[in-house]
């Protein structure tokens, strides 16, 4: 059976072609395309040209995808849109593209959990059997466990998502977003040496981020590494130091803009493993799964693998193919339900920004 | 793959007591152990809090800290207030009772003798799942009511607690124990007890609080431990509330404001 999947939730569009061969043979990716709108340093992604990006790109990305798989349009089965959550206006220029893809080809919708599809994504790629899952992006944050039939929120960001929190901290330092912000904190961190006091909150297996974006930012305000202009600088100096290592020196106790990095990173990254290893200890899981846009970062995955390892247990990463939105992912959510008889009528084929992951009933685990 | 698990070395003096303390549990922060004080005689818990060398260790060293010194003192307040938890007996929050660049910290409590809320309801789930299909109506009526008698006294723990000025911040079901009474009584065809005094465990992320808000987020963290935990227990967490208003005066508030935590917790799914 073959399924399409398209994902527009925020700044990716994603489309992917799924075959799970009718002889029980592990599923395969035909076809993987995705297209970001990156929006100029110091800015976000606005849901009004995020949403045009995507109606723009849609059609292009579907026709290539058919084309990369070599399947042609009888030979697929449905059509797995996002139906949720995430912002919406890019939801709804997706919907309304696989609705009338649905009533072109006169096949099934089937409306997908956005986290759900990260989450069996995951589980295909690194064969993790029941994990404990962390899922981190711009949009959410969530320890996830399976019980009876549903993936369920053991603890969960009280405010911002960890993703956004590194983003508008890019923002705050005019980062580039491209490829993403995350990766480039991730390169400016390397070179980051001083640890700066920042707000540590952790609530049971919940986390805050709001007020510590809050404190860093007014850090970068009071040491003036915040805008433009220090960023340029920041460039500047990087670019005159030559192939020797050169040693800053830190007699005024001044943080660099590669310091706040460094200490945003250290910082949060303690927070999520933190919550992850309470949950693991609380549902007896030696197993962890990182999924979603900040599975990609190397130091959280780095920092998740001595935990798992202290616990004798393991940890799952994928790379940013599968980790960061993708159309695949929702084609392979989609497909388990549709085999299990689960179809979206037209009627009711819409998008919300609000779906938790906990909604979803998990029909096609049994364990 | 997974090296073979070994747990950290013990901090000094424990690396020469006789008998050598046993690990009961490793927890997510600290590993438990059983352990005497002073005497052969006399059982004691001792919580250590290794270093974590996932953490960048400035930051481990200031949490580390921290947290097992807010974690004594709230336990030490919540003595002295006749909440049931245990005692402090000894600690360590430097690290230097080890060897050279030992980072951890260690906390030796009294022993509490039986088992955890969460070992309680599992078993107590299990034999009811299979097992509801051969009862009657009234025995059903009688396991649940025993379940709701249980709930109505973790409530009236946390009142006292909350009373007392402290929140526990991390309330599972593995955080509430009961402490055995002198005298087992089951007549209980599911063979689970539900006796014995409540007592409040691991104060790790605790604080000093009396806001409405922050005693809101304890009730709501239990109620959503219990629900993705215990999924046939969760029905009964309204006797844990009812528990909780009957404790002491002015629990309306705290109530009132826990409807607005779980309005916020279910709007919590993110955009983006």
């Amino acid at each position: 059976m073959i399924a399409i999947g398209m994902e527009g939730s925020a700044n990716k569009l994603g489309v992917g072609i799924m075959l799970h061969p009718e002889d029980g043979s592990p599923p395969q990716v035909l076809a993987n395309i995705r297209h970001t709108y990156v929006s100029p340093p110091g800015e976000g992604f606005l849901p009004k040209d995020t949403a045009r990006h995507h109606r723009a790109w849609v059609v292009n990305l579907v026709k290539k995808s058919l084309k990369e798989a070599r399947v042609s349009v009888e030979d697929v089965d449905c059509i797995c849109f996002t139906k949720g959550p995430g912002m919406g206006a890019p939801l709804q220029s997706v919907v309304v593209a696989a609705r009338m893809l649905s009533l072109l080809w006169n096949k099934p919708l089937v409306g997908v959990n956005h986290c759900v599809g990260h989450i069996e994504m995951g589980r295909l790629i690194t064969g993790a059997t029941n994990p404990v899952v962390l899922y981190v992006s711009g949009g959410n944050t969530q320890v996830i466990a399976y019980s009876s039939q549903r993936y369920r929120i053991f603890g969960e960001t009280l405010d911002i998502a960890v993703g956004n929190c590194l983003d508008r901290f890019a923002r705050t330092l005019h980062i580039s977003n491209d490829p993403f912000p995350g990766y480039n904190i991730e390169q400016l961190a390397k070179q980051g040496k001083q640890l700066v006091d920042l707000p540590y909150v952790v609530k049971g297996m919940d986390v805050s981020f709001s007020g510590l974006l809050a404190a860093i930012d007014g850090l970068a305000a009071q040491w003036g590494l915040d805008g433009e202009e220090a960023a340029k600088e920041d460039e500047n100096k990087q670019g005159s130091q030559t192939g020797e290592e050169q040693i800053v020196p830190e007699t005024d106790g001044k943080p660099t803009r590669a310091d706040l990095c460094f200490s945003l990173q250290e910082t949060v990254y303690a927070m999520l493993v933190e919550i992850t290893e309470r949950a693991m200890a609380h549902v007896g899981s030696k197993q962890v799964l990182i999924v979603g846009g900040v599975g990609s970062n190397e130091r959280l995955q780095e920092m998740m693998g001595i935990m798992a390892r202290d616990r004798g247990g393991s940890v799952y990463a994928t790379d940013e193919r599968f980790c960061i939105d993708n159309g695949i992912m929702i084609a392979q959510a989609g497909m388990m339900a549709y085999k299990t008889g689960f179809t979206t009528p037209l009627k009711e084929s819409t998008c919300t920004q609000r779906f938790r992951t906990d909604e979803v009933f998990v029909k096609w685990r049994d364990d | 793959m997974a090296d073979e698990y070994k747990p950290p070395a013990l901090p000094s003096p424990f690396t020469n007591t006789t008998p050598a303390p046993t690990l009961l549990v490793q927890g997510a922060e600290a590993h438990l152990y059983k352990t005497v004080s002073l005497d052969p005689s006399i059982p004691a818990a001792l919580k250590v809090r290794p270093s974590k060398p996932y953490r960048h260790p400035i930051l481990d060293r200031r949490l580390t800290r921290q947290r097992i010194i807010q974690e004594a003192r709230c336990l030490v307040k919540l003595v002295r207030e006749g909440v049931s938890v245990p005692a402090v007996l000894a600690m360590d929050w430097e690290g230097q009772g080890g060897e050279s660049a030992w980072g951890g910290a260690w906390l030796m409590m009294e022993w509490i003798e039986g088992p955890v809320v969460r070992v309680v309801l599992e078993q107590w789930e299990a034999w009811m799942k299979k097992n509801a299909a051969s009862l009657d109506q009234s025995q059903i009526q009688k396991e649940e009511d025993r379940l709701r008698g249980l709930m109505k006294r973790i409530g009236h723990t946390l009142g006292g607690l909350h009373k007392a000025g402290v929140v526990h911040g991390d309330l599972t079901t593995s955080n509430l124990m009961l402490r055995s009474p002198a005298q087992e009584t089951t007549d209980s065809p599911t063979g689970v007890s539900m006796e014995g005094e409540v007592v409040l465990i691991d104060f790790g992320l605790a604080g000093q609080s009396t806001q409405d808000e922050d005693r809101a987020v304890d009730l709501y963290v239990l109620e959503r431990a219990i629900g993705s935990t215990h999924p046939r227990s969760e029905p009964f967490f309204e006797e844990v509330l009812n528990g909780y208003r009957a404790s002491h005066k002015g629990t309306g508030s705290t109530l009132k404001k826990l409807e607005d935590v779980r309005l916020r917790g279910r709007k919590r799914s993110m955009i983006g």
